[in-house]
């Protein structure tokens, strides 16, 4: 009984954030609404006992992806009130695809019916006396592995993906160029000299940096032999 | 009041699929709230799944939920990334400006 107020409470509060993350004034709002619908989501999901996927879903959601559209949002010095110039022009619009499309679901909902052969075609049935995770722990790494390496390999894609695109070398940056370094020998770094009682650091002439040294030219960067400056391609317009 | 049951979670995942569909419609100017749309529209598949899972005690609707939520993250990433480099070329979201590859 209280699992059922606590469901329609959540879902009330999931639709409604949702709702408010398409119509918000405010670009940030949209961001806290979505973190709000997600933590509702994972109640959602922890009701149907799921512990693990409503752990993940605020851990992965809110912990990076929320964050991630947080940052962006900030970062972008975007007129967000131009954006929304158009949204009285759209909104009949999208209301008819969103009715229609609810009528259609509705239609399904309302004439489906599972058939009861259905309920004993069990792919991996849940463990009796088994904990979520573990349940789930069993199964990704056996029968579904390869799911499990695809997801993996989703997700390298993707962050090699999102640093390639973002990544850009700036001019002012100091790169670190490995074949200097190494082929520097003992005696241009090391110098040995014999400094006489009393004598400063000026009469010896070991003060560092020495003057001419200061501008030493970064001769070759190692990024811009190749030549490919990334995002630097897109500055061509026709 | 009724039980709770799959019906009730298939219901709220299918709200929340219109309205995310209903917000990429709303919003077509600005892209970042499209990508949150299409997280919510997520979200309503990864409900489905799991409702499916507990309804009929099989774990593998969890192990697909698990994958979609992988891709969503992934999109996200992916998509936030490409709103960077494109802010940064053009110095606008706007997804009517979006248009240098028609030639």
């Amino acid at each position: 009984m209280i699992t059922d107020i606590l469901f329609y409470i959540f879902s009330a509060i999931l639709l409604l954030s949702a709702a408010m993350v398409v119509s918000a004034r405010n670009p940030v709002h949209s961001v806290l609404f979505l973190i709000l619908a997600f933590f509702n989501a994972a109640a959602l999901f922890l009701i149907a006992g799921a512990e693990f996927l409503a752990m993940i879903l605020v851990i992965v959601y809110v912990g990076a992806v929320a964050v991630l559209f947080l940052f962006v949002v900030m970062m972008l010095d975007v007129d967000f009130a131009e954006l929304r110039s158009g949204f009285q022009r759209y909104l009949p619009v999208g209301a008819t695809v969103g009715v229609v499309l609810f009528i259609e679901l509705a239609a399904v909902l309302g004439g489906w019916k599972l058939s009861p052969q259905a309920v004993q075609l069990h792919m991996s049935p849940t463990p009796a006396a088994m904990s979520n995770t573990e349940a789930l722990g069993r199964l990704i790494y056996t029968h579904y592995v390869f799911l499990f390496q695809t997801a993996g390999l989703v997700l390298l894609v993707a962050m090699i993906g999102a640093i390639v695109l973002t990544l850009r070398d700036r001019k002012t940056s100091r790169h670190q160029n490995i074949r200097r370094q190494t082929e520097r020998t003992v005696t241009q770094t090391l110098e040995l000299l014999t400094v006489s009682l009393g004598a400063g650091m000026r009469d010896v002439g070991i003060r560092r940096p020495l003057v001419e040294e200061t501008a030493e030219p970064q001769a070759t960067s190692p990024y811009e032999d190749h030549g490919h400056g990334h995002g630097g391609h897109g500055h061509d317009h026709h | 009041m009724m039980q709770v049951g799959l019906g009730h979670y298939l219901v709220v995942s299918a709200i929340l699929l219109v309205l995310g569909i209903f917000g990429i419609f709303l919003n077509r100017k600005n892209v970042i709230i499209i990508l949150m749309a299409i997280e919510l529209i997520l979200l309503s598949v990864n409900l489905n799944f799991v409702a499916f899972s507990s309804a009929h005690n099989d774990m593998a609707g969890q192990v697909m939920a698990m994958l979609v939520l992988t891709v969503a993250a992934a999109e996200a990433a992916i998509g936030l990334a490409i709103v960077v480099i494109y802010f940064r070329n053009r110095g606008s979201i706007q997804v009517e400006d979006v248009n240098l590859m028609k030639g």
